[in-house]
């Protein structure tokens, strides 16, 4: 869909979802890389559990259908290079720290000037300006101030994060989002511009409602475990304990829970285990939160004991045959044997890093049309030696700057 | 800002059947910048989040919901009782005679039962984009499953991913998988109609959120498929980095996140909690070293955290360059700097609700600034959307109006 477009990704570990987004959807996106390789290429694990600058599965997903060309951009001779190929591009996508470039003679107003078309994406932790423009951020710290921890956990313990990183995931989406953008945006004006992701913003974009129940009712919510808060101080249990490992089942209101509780009940009761309060309550005529203390009381009490002795195997699917609302907590064993997942042919194989075939995420969109390219993540420097031919750099040139460990 | 010659969605028509939050949120987008979008709904069957908490002054109703007002700002409401045959062939006729892109995500085969799935749209209209969206895809054995959104967090891996080793797991707050995947829903839309632009051909997209969800949960289910590991959740801890947690501060229920990501960040936090000879103790020089002593470092930042507030800390921290963020909870949001700053909550003006708070989106734009308007009431647009879109006559529209076609 994208194939027209050329973009130069110097985006590290911190912004990578981006260029991997607009790759996916068919741009040239080249990697310009330290001739050390990018710090993604130091993330573990391995794959093999073999440490090596090929071997990270985080480059390994998130590098995926993109170039490399392996470029020291602090070297004078390579950003010559750098130049001329910002030059023949379309966008830029970068995750420094705010300065970093244009200390390089590389910020958005000298690389507008040399390409007034182009549209560059800064991603960072809070934006180019303002009072944490120089703050230093992490996962953790970010989650912190963006509003995630707090609603987040147990709540007699701190506040958490994800244990699989979301911050600069979710900011590296929102800059294909804002690439785009400014894209459609480039075809009225034909000119380019600098677009500034905040990743703390996008972080509090999924935070749902809760800061308009502050705004609207000056309530503060707070997390509050594997249970769902229902008002008025009381919770609904949503993650529960099996015999395998844990499922979820929420209870919604309305019709759609009123028929799925119904369901569950008979399920219960054919085996014994149901409760009469449960039988005899109209599930459907309860809006969510709305249900009495002593129907939430008995069922806690009444799923957490028929849940506790059976596979998260046997719930879900059962459960699916009797259109109940639950569903497995998967751990990464069960994604991978998700049968919905594999009759979709969700999982690909492609090339590994070490020659073999590796199975990995398939497109994350299908397109009638286009269907989206699944390509292995570049070898570092790969490209070098194609992407800068293919802005006019000769093959002495070329030759010249890896001899000087300008490039690789 | 130099002067915008249009807004980068200008002259593009989005019909818009998308509910709850997954879909509004990717149309928010278009409405945002210029485009026209016209979010169809039914008073017979309202989007399910018309009803969600919380509301203006705390009182229920339709037009009151701060939860679906903010993402359908800028948008048109349009009332169409799909149920009724006639209300069925307007919306057959906007998606053929008038748009440039459907968007929708009800269970799959509610379009094509209303006449409205791709094959039949795109025999009238060729180049028409339409973008679906699903819990689990088309196709497979579960595509018609019940369900919304907070549970793609237990199938993502996103929910046994979160909480702490010894206890069940939690999950993140709400439908959180609902508001990853807009970003990159939208981006292929756009790409979608660059495509369309270029070579006059439109697609059909076809998103899962559970596939979508997946990339971002990823590299576990690459350790899994590659080395046979199940990684799983670990509270605050991180495998590169100690100390790595959130540390209680002074104040009830107050904490600030600290992580040191290299020794040299692990040194210079032992200086500012003023605890020296932890930075020279040259067990604690390597993260191997910190690892195996990580509670009683965590004691000794603690000792220091509880007496400061969790400003006090960060600020501390950040001016040894170490990374630190207060936590924030949801008053606190609207008073952070940062986010005042970006102008992160934008207050609009609504007939029933009053002044109520939105977020803005999370990138700025150089040369395009956003238009932010109020969310339309149910079916607010649909005289409009009729009279001057279809050119329906006025007895026609009062006519069918008063069938219910347009409830």
């Amino acid at each position: 869909m994208l194939s027209p477009y050329r973009v130069i990704d110097l985006a590290d570990d911190r912004g990578i979802f981006c260029g991997r987004v607009l790759a996916d959807l068919g741009a040239e996106v080249i990697k310009v890389e330290p001739p050390a390789g990018d710090p993604a290429r130091r993330i573990g694990p391995f794959h093999h559990d073999e440490p090596g600058v090929e071997n990270s599965l985080f480059w390994q997903l998130y590098a995926a259908n993109k170039k490399s060309a392996a470029l020291d951009i602090e070297a004078d001779a390579a950003r010559d290079a750098l130049r001329r190929l910002i030059g023949s591009a379309d966008f830029l996508v970068e995750s420094f720290r705010p300065g970093y470039l244009d200390d390089l003679g590389l910020g958005y107003d000298d690389v507008g000037a040399l390409n007034p078309a182009l549209v560059y994406v800064s991603i960072t932790p809070f934006g180019q300006d303002g009072p944490y423009r120089g703050f230093a951020a992490t996962d953790l710290t970010g989650s912190a101030l963006s509003g995630f921890a707090y609603l987040t956990g147990d709540p007699d313990r701190p506040p958490l994060r994800v244990s699989v990183p979301q911050f600069w995931t979710l900011g590296g989406a929102a800059g294909a989002a804002g690439a785009m953008t400014a894209h459609a945006h480039r075809l009225h004006t034909g000119r380019g511009q600098h677009v500034d992701v905040s990743c703390q913003q996008a972080l509090t974009r999924t935070l749902s409602h809760a800061p308009q129940f502050w705004d609207m009712n000056e309530i503060i919510l707070k997390r509050s475990g594997p249970f769902r808060p229902i008002g008025d101080g009381r919770n609904l249990r949503v993650n529960f304990e099996c015999a395998d490992g844990y499922v979820n089942y929420i209870q919604p209101g309305g019709a759609t829970g009123g028929r799925g509780m119904a369901a569950l009940c008979e399920w219960m009761d054919e085996h014994g285990e149901g409760h009469p309060l449960l039988n005899e309550t109209d599930f459907g005529a309860y809006g969510f939160g709305q249900l009495p203390d002593d129907v939430l009381d008995a069922m806690s009490e009444t799923l957490e004991a028929f849940f506790r002795s059976r596979t998260k195997r046997y719930l879900s699917e059962e459960a699916i045959k009797r259109r109940v609302l639950l569903f497995p907590v998967n751990d990464p064993a069960d994604v991978c044997s998700y049968p919905q997942l594999a009759a979709r042919g969700f999982f690909r194989e492609t090339e590994g890093p070490d020659g073999g075939t590796m199975t990995t995420l398939g497109p994350w969109v299908k397109s009638s049309e286009r269907p989206l390219q699944l390509r292995r993540a570049p070898r570092l420097g790969e490209h070098t030696e194609e992407v800068l031919t293919s802005v006019g750099l000769s093959p002495d040139e070329i030759a010249d700057l890896r001899a000087s460990g300008a490039a690789r | 800002m130099t002067q915008p010659s249009a807004q980068p969605f200008e002259g593009l028509r989005v019909l818009d059947f998308c509910w709850v939050v997954i879909g509004p949120m990717t149309t928010r987008y278009f409405s945002d910048f210029g485009a026209e979008v016209l979010r169809v709904e039914s008073s017979l069957r309202p989007d399910v989040i018309r009803h969600g908490l919380p509301f203006a002054e705390g009182k229920p109703g339709t037009n009151r919901s701060g939860y679906w007002a903010n993402y359908n700002s800028g948008k048109l409401g349009l009332g169409l009782n799909m149920g009724d045959e006639r209300a069925r062939h307007l919306a057959f006729r906007l998606a053929t005679e008038w748009a440039d892109v459907v968007t929708e995500n009800f269970t799959p085969g509610t379009m094509e039962r209303w006449g409205l799935g791709y094959d039949a749209l795109r025999q009238r209209n060729p180049g028409l984009v339409m973008f679906s969206a699903s819990m689990l895809g088309r196709g497979g054995p579960y595509d018609s499953q019940p369900g919304f959104g907070p549970v793609l967090t237990a199938l993502s891996g996103h929910t046994n991913f979160t909480g702490w080793p010894d206890r069940v797991p939690v999950s993140p707050y709400g439908a959180y998988t609902d508001f990853l995947i807009p970003h990159i829903a939208f981006a292929a839309v756009c790409a979608a109609l660059d495509h369309k632009r270029r070579t006059g051909q439109g697609q059909y997209l076809d998103l899962s959120q559970l596939e979508a969800a997946l990339y971002f949960a990823g590299p576990p289910v690459l350790d899994y498929l590659a080395n046979g590991r199940i990684q799983t959740r670990n509270g605050n801890h991180d495998p590169d980095m100690t100390p790595h947690a959130v540390y209680r501060c002074d104040g009830n229920d107050r904490w600030c996140a600290i992580a040191c990501p290299t020794d040299a960040e692990w040194r210079a936090l032992a200086e500012a909690i003023g605890r020296p000879e932890l930075a020279d103790d040259p067990g604690l020089a390597t993260l191997e070293g910190r690892k195996q002593r990580e509670a009683e470092l965590d004691a000794a930042i603690e000792a220091w955290t509880i007496t400061r507030s969790p400003d006090e800390v960060m600020q501390a921290c950040q001016a040894a360059d170490v990374p630190a963020g207060a936590v924030r909870d949801c008053r606190d949001l609207f008073d952070d700097p940062q986010e005042a700053h970006r102008g992160h909550f934008v207050f609009m003006d609504h007939p029933e609700m009053g002044r109520y708070a939105s977020d803005a989106n999370c990138f700025q734009l150089s040369e395009a600034a956003p238009e932010y308007r109020r969310a339309p009431l149910l079916g607010e647009h649909t005289e409009y959307v009729m009279r001057e879109l279809l050119g329906m006559p006025e007895d026609e529209y009062r006519a069918l109006s008063d069938d219910g076609v347009f409830q």
